[in-house]
């Protein structure tokens, strides 16, 4: 591990070894750029995982305190946990299902596809898919995601047996064990799946994706890497000309420390980035670093999301095996004929007993309730994920009446669905239920949306500074050398899961920070 | 029968840092009263049913819980809170005892937790203290319905969540085997051995790689 100095100003700070920070921190230092990589988690492994979900849960989770306002069932059952997110090296790479699709076309134009809607704050992406299909190219190359490159498709477990029967006699056509982030078979040095059936819990097997295996060893092995583990970054400073110079952050001895930077690359996760931005206010920027659009925090977006569980005669076992099975991907395109702009995509989904409890009705209890846990072995899930709308009052603000554990103010998530977000989810629940019944289920259940496990849009994208908080680079419009390299930057979420895009972004972004650097432009 | 003397043998002697005991058991003059034992307020006890699946896996099939806060009248109260919240008959009584368990440790620790549960289980009796674990099950659950919503209940309800379903009696009971990577995970135990609808087409579904 390299060891670079506090007062070293050449060196590139990144916050957050997630799928952005952890992949831009390797992508830099391939190109022999030094990088200090700042995680406020700890160092887990495969080995160190746990096949446990409560436990997992405690040992990975974002638990510091945050709030949660507005009109979602959220706020009401989980007040306190407005994300199902990590603070760990590797950030939510280590806890996601694998999920690996591109955003469609359109998606990259919503503004102009869907047309203006009333209380959406939709914009249309400053880039194209055209100029990032390059780049996811080589995203899916580093990941290893089936069905591209070669790699087969996954097999499909019993939960996705269920799902195809039914989709299929429903007379969906798109229906296949997806795209996916984990090993079919063997490759860059890791194994494949062995279907434990613990994705979100870290794969003990390595089969599945994530930089806390991969981008993050390989950017050690260059020796440009100094990672820093269970160091919390509270501040960005900036001089007076208005650039960043500095990053402040809590050691794993609670001491503070001072990180020179050359520049700040932040990638934590759609809440704790725009929290940072917001607690870096000075004389200079009262509004907050790199927020004169106002719209920083702003833009919050979580998927429209939901699940559908059916009980059946018989046994399901939908534990066995990958979490995120397969995919039905006819619901995906655009089709206002639905009564609403935009597409959702249904995955499989499973649950353990313990979250099965916690999760499936939130709040519920007697018979009823009894009954579904009574019938866990008989049981098959899916999950919804929508494309829901942007609106400026979903909105991640500083919470001065709460206090986190270093004296600075929590992040409270405020949101409100959209009438867009509730017609889509309707539809959504319906079809999942359908697409069950169809495969003979005896009852089934609407799961309201989860804590949020998707994040993003605080710090859009935009072709102008008044309407976003980034360029089509992920810099900041405010700033040249603050750049910010997780989902926040998403201008509208797509359908899709976000990791891939976000992983394709961040490749990019290190071919241009790297350019950038070169020229002496930062 | 030859007798082998159980004794310090001369190959052991030889070595001077194993300090073997004699294995007599000294005498101790231990007080066994009754109190000594029970420190707490409240003891719960049971029986795993013999010949039930979890009497087949668990060491002993008594069990006894002792309670540091809460009375056993209390912690009865609590189990038969537990199973009108979540009724689950083929749940033991040792199951419903770890939420007496996990509430008492919350009164045990925070005075104001220990005021709500204690107010809350007279509520949940009315006039007649011990009364509400002798209703029928129509009338607990009415009882139970008029409380929803209260403090109480709600701290109740909540801590059923992971005391009642994040245990290994509940795991086995409901059929989910936990931890699977010491297994070997399940490409070769089950994982697509669904029978009842047919196998998705290779296009959808490509075989596991199995070397």
């Amino acid at each position: 591990m390299a060891k670079f100095d506090f007062n070293d100003d050449g060196v590139v700070v990144v916050i957050g070894s997630g799928a952005g920070g952890g992949t831009l921190a390797n992508e830099l230092c391939q190109k022999g750029i030094k990088v200090v990589l700042l995680e406020a988690g700890a160092r887990q492994s495969s080995a160190s995982f746990i096949n446990d979900e409560w436990k997992s849960f405690s040992q990975l989770a974002w638990l510091d305190a945050r709030t949660t306002s507005g009109s979602w069932r959220v706020a009401k059952d989980f007040a306190g946990l407005p994300a199902w997110i990590c603070k760990t090296v590797g950030g939510s790479t280590t806890h996601w299902a694998g999920a690996s699709l591109r955003f469609q076309e359109h998606e990259f134009r919503a503004k102009t596809t869907y047309g203006a809607i009333d209380g959406a704050n939709l914009l249309d992406w400053p880039v194209t898919l055209k100029e990032l299909e390059p780049y996811y190219a080589k995203a899916e190359n580093k990941m290893g995601v089936t069905r591209t490159n070669g790699i087969p498709g996954l097999p499909g477990n019993n939960n996705f047996k269920v799902m195809h029967a039914g989709a299929t006699k429903l007379g969906y056509k798109e229906v296949h064990t997806g795209r996916m982030a984990i090993n079919s078979q063997p490759r860059d040095g890791r194994g494949r799946c062995m279907q434990l059936g613990f994705c979100f819990q870290g794969c003990k097997s390595g089969a599945k994706w994530s930089t806390l295996y991969t981008e993050i060893p390989k950017a050690e092995a260059t020796g440009n890497l100094d990672l820093r583990t269970e160091a919390h970054v509270t501040r960005i400073e900036h001089d007076n000309t208005g650039k960043v110079t500095a990053v402040t952050y809590r050691d794993s001895a609670g001491k503070e420390q001072r990180q020179s930077a050359r520049l700040v690359c932040v990638a934590g996760n759609s809440i704790e980035t725009p929290r940072l931005l917001l607690m870096s206010e000075s004389d200079m920027f009262k509004d907050g670093l790199a927020n004169s659009s106002g719209q920083v925090g702003r833009n919050y977006m979580r998927h429209m999301t939901g699940s559908v569980y059916a009980a059946f005669k018989n046994p399901v076992h939908m534990y066995r095996g990958t979490t995120m099975a397969g995919i039905i991907q006819d619901e995906a395109m655009h089709n206002p004929k639905r009564g609403f702009a935009g597409g959702y995509e249904m995955e499989t989904l499973s649950l353990g007993v313990p979250f099965m409890a916690a999760f499936l009705n939130p709040g519920g209890w007697g018979a009823e309730f009894a009954w579904w846990m009574e019938h866990y072995v008989q049981t098959a899930g899916m999950w919804l994920v929508g494309e829901d709308m942007p609106r400026e009052t979903n909105r991640v603000t500083l919470n001065t009446k709460v206090k986190d554990q270093w004296g600075n103010p929590a992040p409270n998530v405020h949101f409100d669905d959209h009438p867009n977000d509730i017609a889509m989810r309707k539809h959504a629940f319906k079809q999942g239920e359908e697409v069950y019944k169809a495969a003979g289920a005896i009852k089934t259940f609407q799961t309201p949306p989860y804590p949020s496990t998707h994040n993003l849009g605080t710090c859009r994208m935009s072709a102008k500074a008044s309407d976003g908080v980034v360029n089509k680079w992920g810099q900041t419009h405010d700033i040249d050398n603050l750049f910010i390299s997780d989902g926040s930057q998403f201008t509208t979420g797509g359908a899709e899961n976000p990791t891939l895009t976000i992983v394709t972004l961040a490749i990019r972004q290190a071919d241009y920070i790297a350019k950038q650097m070169a020229e002496r432009a930062i | 029968m030859k007798v082998i003397p159980i004794g310090r043998s001369d190959a052991v002697a030889a070595f001077d840092d194993c300090e073997e005991a004699s294995g007599e058991v000294r005498k101790v003059d231990l007080p066994l009263a009754r109190r000594e034992f029970l420190q707490g307020s409240g003891v719960l006890m049971g029986v795993l049913a013999s010949g039930s699946l979890l009497a087949g896996l668990a060491p002993s099939t008594a069990w006894a819980l002792e309670l540091k806060s809460l009375t056993t009248a209390e912690g009865n109260s609590i189990m038969a809170l537990g199973r009108v919240l979540y009724p689950h008959a083929k749940l033991p009584d040792a199951v419903y005892a770890l939420l007496a368990k996990a509430l008492d440790g919350k009164a045990a620790a925070d005075a104001g937790a220990a005021r709500t549960l204690k107010n809350g289980i007279e509520v949940l009796d009315g006039p007649t203290p011990g009364s509400f674990i002798k209703q029928s099950a129509v009338m607990k659950l009415a009882i139970v319905k008029r409380i929803e919503g209260s403090d109480f209940f709600n701290m109740v309800r909540g801590e059923c969540i992971t005391a009642l379903y994040d245990n290994d009696m509940a795991f086995a009971t409901f059929g989910y085997p936990g931890s699977a990577w010491e297994k070997g995970g399940y490409i070769t135990r089950g994982f697509q051995d669904l029978k009842w609808l047919p196998n998705p087409p290779a296009e959808a579904s490509p075989p596991p790689y199995l070397g």
